[in-house]
């Protein structure tokens, strides 16, 4: 596979390691009354769509950046990808 | 007799003879042969044994879809079994032997297979090798591998090398038949980077053998003229000998390119094949078409051929299989190679063409509406018996006998992405499905377009097409003219007449009646077929028997072919060495050696090297007269605890963490506080897994209020640094905080013993103070040694001893550490290896990957205060779950071995006494041992349930693979020391 690295451009997916889905990102707050079941299903509850997926891949060898990449899981077809960190920041100021 | 069958014309170069052997016996052929041409052209038929009935057999191809003609090649290192003779190019001195046969290919033992035939059909193996199962391991497969064989490998090291490339282009063309070459130089033409690869190694496909003309050249000409512009175009690269075997997603292929094999010895500096990584914007499959045999008794004679590969002998190797030919066939292509072999003046005895309206045939008598229904000779075809359309009985005399069942245009590398190929009822073919694999198209025969005129016209049209998408202006030039007459193609797949066995996949022995069996047993479905009869499996995965195999099985049912099934191939078209992948990363080269800036010293100093995540660590450092580890090793230990010793520990991981937000990064990756952590101060730090696994350890060193450098072990180097990554990008990216991996930046030493600070302060420039008072322990400090060499040293023990580490740029690594041998002399300073380390850490309980593996807690590990429960770190909130924090589960204890009998292991069960160890339960498990020549004694570390409170007590350590159980009491983890007094002197 091909992913269109943000910032270095059209990359060989060998150079990545995956991770899984994207909503790794949203950890739940360890103050919360309940974490420990939100810890759970954060870290062990996960769907596993057929279709558009977002997913975490690294750069291991690239630039180390974390991206996120939305990858159809049938046809491998990636219709988008970009940086956690930018997504994460932007989502932070919106929040 | 030699070349017996040879025409005259042809494309091989007469002026060069080559001489070659089969099976140790001496032949000739020219430049431009194929091994199974010039054998061919030598009157030999007969060149293998089939792989299950051991049926004699001969060459049915004339390319790489070849099921029988597989041979051995080549001698000694060399040798190379399996390989198609049909694709074998012929090259002086070639040694080929025939396979699967003893003691010869002419008389083979194991022939008897094939009269125990009846025995011996599908399924036979599953239903009669079931007991007793312990036989399956030891007799029955190493039998039935022996008698059911392929080729063999020599077991000795490939002298030759393999290289692996990439590539990229903007349209790469599969195939350089008329579509292929029609559409590379379309896409060359206009001016784009443009692959074309074939796997042959004269491009045209087809064209070379056939004898039509192309507007006013013959077909072979045409080919030739449009490879030489191609090879003239600065921006088309031509790839011939280059099989493109397999299609991944976004355009990638693989190809491999043979670029030795066709010589006598891989020159010099040159790779014997490249395999090949193709990164293309727009790909079309002009991969042609494979034609199908039709199933009759003994069909599979040899001699008995497909009616292209006949034609192709004929016109292109000048070769003749027999003197006399006979034709079956269903369609006009059979009509072609019948005219082509009357032409070079070979008899054609009769063409039997199932067709009742089928056409005349100037110079050989047509049986119309008649088939073949077995055949005579059995070590070479002698005659064919045809039943006539008056339903009397003939014998044609025939040395040789082309079939032609029709066409199946070749979609394997289409269906490589799960485009499943539909059924055309009209051409009776598979073509490529619409679910198109993105970026590529077909064009050809491949796609069922079977006439010349069609093939060149689609590989244009396709060409303009994939450009067009490219943005890049394509114009369609006329094309010459070319043949374009129909097939006319009857469907007609097996006669049904007769008890013997008809064949539909000659490689792996499956016949019309294994199908029959096979659904007879409910196993109807095409997948169901193939896994039952083995039916497409192998080296040529059915390029010639799938079709045929699923026709038959939908007559048998009365179903359509769509309704029975598909077919489906996946990657690679054709089989790949394994050592063409492997490239050069092979022995040594498969993954780098990393080599520690002390490496040098290490080696000259009587180190003993171990691998550690790619490192190589000296494990011990061997005097003279040291003749067994345990000596250098004990020696090392005694020598740290009363003088000094100096170790290598560059490997470490080293992490350098900067920027205003560092501090509160660190609280989140450490379950301890860092925040708090002083200027000029170090800390053990332990990381936990989110799940509240404990991950890793190592010190953090604050060197400024915005800057630490951490420490990692050496085997989580990488993942520690990506997990980092992750926390900064992924969950916390508001912190000011920038993280980079420096671990080869720094070399680093330990120096160890109560007399460490003495030989210290010998390099240390004035100025540093270091004394216990200044610099106690834990302590960090950026400074200059030997006259202004900048370093960092860190008061930090894993030893449990007075020590130090001290980081120093990797240039400067050897030279310190001669000084501070030569300076440490008078002290007794001694290097000192990673088992003396070890000992030293079981001593002092300090857990390392044996104990932080995977299975155990902060909690478990006796850590559980370092887990600061008021601020919220990785793991934290999840290694409260119950099974994580129960106090009566696994605990780190001391083990001391009681019984000097042979030294318990590592990986041992923890076993009550007063139990017998077979049948008791596990109480826990040993992680660590070592001699401790300090306390003479046999030590170890493990996890015992309930450990904390079973202090003192003896349990056995049982080791079930050698049958050992030895006692040993459950201690404190900590052996030495366990005040920590000598660290803080």
């Amino acid at each position: 596979m091909i992913i269109d690295h943000p910032l270095l451009g059209p990359r060989d997916s060998q150079e990545f390691t995956y991770l899984g889905d994207a909503t790794l990102l949203n950890r739940p707050d360890w103050k919360s009354e309940n974490s420990s079941n939100e810890f759970f299903e954060y870290l062990y509850l996960r769907d596993n769509p057929a279709g558009p997926h977002r997913e975490l891949w690294y750069h291991t060898y690239g630039d180390q950046s974390w991206l996120i990449v939305t990858r159809d899981t049938v046809t491998h077809e990636i219709s988008h990808v970009e940086l956690a960190n930018d997504f994460k920041r932007k989502r932070g100021k919106g929040a | 007799m030699s070349q017996i069958n040879r025409l005259n014309g042809g494309l091989v170069e007469r002026q060069t003879l080559l001489n070659f052997t089969f099976d140790n016996q001496s032949f000739q052929g020219y430049k431009g042969d194929t091994l199974a041409s010039a054998l061919l052209a030598n009157g030999v038929r007969l060149v293998g044994r089939s792989f299950k009935y051991h049926r004699p057999r001969g060459i049915f191809t004339a390319g790489s879809e070849e099921p029988n003609a597989l041979v051995e090649l080549r001698r000694y290192a060399r040798q190379e079994p399996n390989t198609r003779a049909t694709v074998a190019e012929l090259f002086d001195g070639l040694e080929a032997k025939s396979q699967n046969r003893w003691p010869s290919l002419k008389f083979d033992l194991l022939a008897i297979n094939d009269r125990l035939s009846s025995f011996l059909g599908a399924g036979f193996y599953y239903k009669t090798f079931m007991w007793p199962a312990s036989f399956w391991e030891k007799v029955y497969e190493p039998i039935i591998r022996r008698a059911a064989g392929l080729g063999n490998i020599s077991f000795l090291e490939d002298p030759d090398h393999y290289d692996r490339g990439f590539l990229h282009c903007d349209v790469l063309v599969i195939g350089g038949g008329p579509a292929g070459l029609s559409a590379a130089l379309t896409a060359g033409r206009a001016g784009a980077s443009v692959i074309l690869a074939d796997e042959d190694f004269r491009l045209g496909g087809r064209l070379n053998s056939e004898t039509f003309e192309i507007g006013e050249l013959s077909a072979s000409k045409y080919a030739q003229d449009a490879a030489a512009e191609l090879e003239s175009m600065p921006n088309v690269r031509v790839m011939s000998r280059t099989s493109v075997v397999s299609s991944y997603d976004h355009g990638i292929y693989t190809a491999v390119e043979r670029v030795s094999d066709h010589l006598p010895k891989t020159p010099q500096g040159k790779p014997r094949q490249i395999f090949w990584r193709i990164y293309s914007k727009r790909a079309i499959v002009c991969a042609g078409a494979i034609e199908r045999p039709i199933a009759f008794e003994n069909n599979d004679r040899p001699g008995s051929m497909l009616s292209s590969a006949i034609l192709a002998y004929a016109n292109r190797w000048a070769v003749a299989p027999a003197d006399t030919v006979a034709v079956f066939t269903n369609n006009d292509n059979g009509h072609r190679t019948a005219y082509d072999l009357i032409a070079k003046g070979v008899t054609v005895s009769a063409v039997i063409d199932t067709r009742l309206n089928a056409p005349k045939v100037n110079g050989a008598e047509l049986l119309a509406g008649a088939k073949v229904i077995n055949s005579k000779g059995r070590k070479g075809l002698r005659s064919v018996s045809v039943r006539l359309q008056n339903g009397q009985l003939r014998q044609i005399p025939c040395g040789a006998l082309a079939v032609s069942g029709g066409w199946n245009a070749n979609v394997a590398v289409t269906c490589h992405q799960n485009n499943r190929p539909v059924w055309d009822e009209g051409l009776t073919s598979f073509v490529p499905g619409n679910n198109t694999s993105p970026g590529q198209s077909c064009a050809g025969a491949a796609r069922g377009d079977f006439s010349t005129a069609a093939a060149l016209n689609g590989g244009a049209r396709q060409a303009i097409s994939a450009l067009d998408d490219l943005g890049i202006d394509a114009k369609f030039e006329n094309l010459p003219t070319a043949e374009d007459v129909a097939l006319n193609l009857s469907p007609f797949w097996y006669v049904g007449e007769g008890k013997g066995r008809a064949w539909i996949d000659q490689q792996n022995d499956v016949t019309v009646k294994d199908i029959e069996q096979s659904i007879q047993e409910n196993f109807s479905a095409s997948e169901h077929i193939k896994r039952y009869t083995t039916l497409g499996m192998a080296t040529d995965q059915g390029k010639t028997g799938n079709v045929l195999g699923l026709a038959i099985a939908a007559e048998l049912t009365g179903r359509t072919i769509p309704d029975t099934g598909s077919i489906s191939f996946r990657p690679p078209y054709t089989p790949v060495a394994i050592g063409a992948m492997a490239g050069r990363s092979i022995g040594m080269h498969y993954r780098p050696v990393r080599k520690t800036p002390f490496h040098k010293w290490n080696e000259e100093n009587g180190a003993v090297f171990t691998e550690v995540g790619n490192w190589l660590r000296a494990q011990w450092y061997a005097l003279p007269g040291e003749t067994h580890w345990r000596q250098s090793v004990d020696r090392e230990v005694l020598a740290i605890g009363n003088s000094v010793g100096i170790a290598d520990v560059s490997t470490l991981g080293k992490i350098d963490v900067q920027g205003s937000g560092a501090a509160e990064f660190l609280n989140k990756i450490y379950t301890n506080a860092i925040a708090k952590l002083p200027v000029g101060k170090c800390r053990y730090g332990l990381m936990l897994r989110e799940d509240g696994i404990a991950y890793d350890d190592g010190t953090v060193a604050r060197l400024a209020d915005d800057r630490f450098i951490v420490t990692t072990t050496t085997i989580n180097a990488a993942l520690v640094y990506q997990n980092m990554q992750f926390v900064r990008q992924c969950l916390w990216p508001e912190l000011d905080v920038q993280v980079q991996s420096v671990t080869e930046a720094w070399g680093q030493i330990a120096i160890a013993g109560p007399t460490s600070r003495r030989l210290l302060e010998k390099i240390i420039d004035p100025g540093f103070d270091i004394s216990n008072g200044a610099f106690p322990f834990m302590a960090n400090s950026e400074l200059t040694i030997c006259d202004g060499l900048p370093a960092r040293l860190f008061r930090i023990s894993f030893s449990g001893q007075l020590a130090y580490e001290l980081a120093l740029p990797p240039r400067f690594c050897d030279s310190v550490m001669r000084i501070l041998i030569e300076l440490g002399e008078p002290l007794n300073a001694v290097p000192y290896g990673i088992e003396a380390m070890n000992v030293m850490r079981i001593e002092k309980g300090h857990a390392t990957g044996a104990e932080i593996n995977g299975q155990t807690t902060a909690l478990s590990l006796g850590l559980g205060r370092m887990v600061n429960k008021t601020k919220d770190s990785i793991g934290n909130v999840l290694s409260e779950r119950d099974v994580l924090s129960d106090p009566s589960g696994p605990m780190l204890v001391g083990l001391r071995q009681l019984e000097e009998k042979v030294p318990i292991v590592a990986g041992s069960h923890l076993v009550n006494l007063q139990e017998k160890t077979g049948e008791a339960e596990s109480q826990g498990y040993v992680t660590s041992v070592a001699y401790s020549p300090n306390l003479e004694s046999t030590i170890g570390l493990g996890f015992l349930k309930n450990g904390e409170s079973r202090k003192g007590e003896i349990i056995w350590a049982v080791n079930p693979l050698q049958g050992e159980e030895v006692q040993v009491e459950v201690t404190n983890p900590v052996f030495v020391d366990p005040e920590g007094e000598r660290l803080r002197v």
